[in-house]
């Protein structure tokens, strides 16, 4: 890939909890306009890593800049360049999707017209329905809605594919290439290899607070293959999930 | 490049979402409106049915007579005979006693007795009965001595303001209600925003914490100030709850009902910090709304409380608060006259966020 600029870099960052070492020197650099994944077993500390390029932890020690500013300082300029989808967080009770939309573009001081977001991802027939009524693939494209507000230069999202069913999680990767499309750096978390190989652009893999390797996908099977790894079963041209989609159609599933 | 960040939008927005959470909340509209209401209106249509007529009985009356002796066979009344000149005064003048009757003998002979009756404006719609019922008596008492006439009824009336039922209940249904929005509704809001992460996802906008908080607050004390003034119109409205100084009186009361409702927030913010889980947040908030409720002069006078009981009454922050309502709405003080109930309830709202500060949590 040409030249490249690091959005975000970080540098050994440590995160101890009381004797819990979550990050043990961690470095790593995020290109503009990149999709890069994070990936790791539970607990390796990929949110830790998250959370704290977000601005929504401390670290212990260590150097992270995104797009410039400094976590130390500028907390505030970052929050408005970033778009963040926590794991499993909620929304205000009692409002239906329009009105939180409403909400958050009050909380970044902007103005947004909630049909257009809902529209980016799929959700305007949705507009007057409450979060929790939504299904697990629509509540996750609504928190990229929500991301997406602020106009953001990279947005986050935390195993955004977790708990799908294919269809959705297909349709998921459609709108987050699509976003990355649109010229937004999207950092991604999650525990599906098969994700990550066809949406990332980069991967790091993370195990025990530290990063075990960084390179493309293809460069890293590549270099895998290259030292002898060969896969006990011969590859067919397809998987089981080709079956599933083929059997059960690749449209978007309301429910 | 970008416009400056305005935090006064973003706790607007806050408050917005806020309220119109609140007002689809089935709890926060039972326990700020529905509640109340029904207190108010159970109390307000008992304190019409029932009938009984309290009458004291002058001191320094004649008590060996047939005038008194006939009264007291009559179920409807209840005759008072020991309490002293000033207390039955002011008795009439709230309505707890309906009229003030004096026997006294005849020098002449004829008839044997004057039967001196005041009855009190504040309530005439008794003294009309106790009218009849005199009437009656002597008519019965004088033809069955056909001789000398017994009594000659001499009547006078003070002027006295009418204190109905709706007086006493209505404020303190209005303290109850800022008492559970301020405790219940903090409580939950603030403990399921932050166990849902919502406050998480907060942080990861600009928003200032004190915006968070502020805008709840804005939402919160208005939909309290919403709820006061509709209890206090239904109460006029329906049930001739007074108003002294009309509008003035409102207005004060709403200020009251702000103050109250910070002070009853703070308690919330405690509660939300103690709470381990939804579970715990009732019986918490229980344990400080209960006593208060009880307590309080919600339902009856706290001088009817034994004495031991009302050391603790007077340390509580809705008593000042009932206590002020009481005042303001129905004998007509300013905001002035009650400071001594705000300065109380003032130092209460130091002394819970004081422990606010400390006890509050952002993050699970």
């Amino acid at each position: 890939m040409e030249n490249r600029n690091a959005i975000i870099s970080v540098k050994n960052l440590v995160k101890n909890y009381d004797d819990f070492k979550a990050v043990q020197g961690l470095s790593f650099d995020v290109y503009e306009n990149e999709i890069f994944g994070l990936l790791g077993p539970n607990g390796a500390g990929k949110t830790t890593t998250l959370e704290i390029i977000e601005t929504l932890r401390p670290k212990t020690s260590g150097e992270v800049t995104v797009d410039g500013f400094s976590i130390d300082k500028d907390q505030n300029a970052i929050k408005r360049i970033i778009g963040v989808q926590l794991q499993a967080a909620g929304y205000y009770p009692n409002l239906n999707l329009v009105e939180l939309l409403e909400l958050f573009s009050g909380l970044y001081g902007v103005n947004v017209k909630p049909m257009e977001m809902l529209e980016k991802v799929n959700l305007q027939d949705k507009a007057k329905a409450r979060y929790k009524a939504l299904s697990g693939g629509q509540k996750q494209r609504f928190s990229i809605a929500t991301t997406l507000i602020n106009s953001p230069k990279i947005i986050f999202l935390d195993e955004p594919t977790t708990g799908l069913d294919p269809q959705a999680r297909r349709n998921l990767w459609d709108l987050i290439t699509e976003i990355r499309n649109n010229g937004t750096t999207v950092v991604i978390t999650t525990h599906y290899m098969d994700e990550a190989e066809q949406l990332c652009d980069r991967v790091a893999f993370v195990e025990r607070g530290q990063i075990i390797a960084v390179d493309t996908p293809d460069k890293l099977i590549d270099n895998l293959i290259a030292g002898g790894f060969e896969r006990k079963k011969e590859v067919k041209k397809a998987n089981l999930e080709d079956v599933f989609i083929h059997l059960t159609g690749k449209e978007w599933r309301e429910d | 490049m970008q416009t400056p960040y305005s935090n006064t939008k973003a706790t607007l927005a806050l408050a917005k979402a806020s309220f119109r959470s609140i007002m689809r909340s089935p709890s926060a509209v039972v326990f700020t409106l529905a509640f109340p209401l029904i207190f108010i209106l159970v109390f307000g249509f008992l304190g019409g049915g029932g009938t009984k007529i309290d009458v004291a009985v002058a001191p320094g009356s004649d008590l060996q007579n047939p005038i008194i002796a006939a009264l007291e066979k009559i179920p409807v009344i209840r005759l008072t005979k020991d309490d002293n000149l000033a207390t039955i005064n002011k008795g009439l003048e709230k309505g707890d006693f309906d009229a003030v009757i004096g026997v006294e003998k005849n020098p002449a002979h004829v008839p044997a007795y004057f039967t001196n009756v005041k009855y009190t404006s504040a309530s005439l719609d008794k003294g009309n009965i106790l009218k009849s019922v005199l009437n009656e008596l002597s008519y019965n008492l004088n033809t069955q001595n056909l001789k000398p006439t017994i009594t000659e009824i001499r009547a006078s009336t003070v002027n006295g303001r009418l204190y109905r039922t709706i007086d006493f209940i209505l404020p303190g249904q209005l303290g109850f209600s800022l008492l559970s929005t301020g405790v219940f509704g903090t409580a939950f809001v603030f403990f399921s925003l932050r166990q849902n992460l919502v406050i998480k996802r907060f942080f990861a906008t600009p928003v200032k914490r004190s915006s968070i908080v502020l805008g709840e607050g804005i939402a919160r004390i208005g939909f309290a100030l919403l709820g006061a003034l509709f209890i206090i119109l239904i109460g006029h409205f329906g049930f001739k709850f007074t108003l002294i100084n009309g509008a003035v009186t409102v207005i004060n009361m709403l200020v009251l009902a702000t103050m109250g409702v910070i002070v009853f927030m703070g308690f919330g913010f405690v509660v939300s910090g103690l709470a381990k889980s939804e579970s715990t947040i009732p019986p918490i908030s229980n344990i400080i709304t209960l006593p208060q409720f009880l307590l309080s002069g919600t339902f009856f006078s706290i001088d009817a409380f034994p004495t031991w009981l009302q050391p603790i009454s007077r340390a509580l922050p809705l008593t000042y608060l009932n206590d002020a309502m009481r005042k303001v709405a129905f004998e007509g003080a300013n905001l002035w006259d009650v400071k001594h109930q705000m300065l109380i309830m003032l130092i209460w709202g130091i002394g819970i966020y004081a422990v606010a500060v400390k006890t509050f949590k952002w993050e699970s």
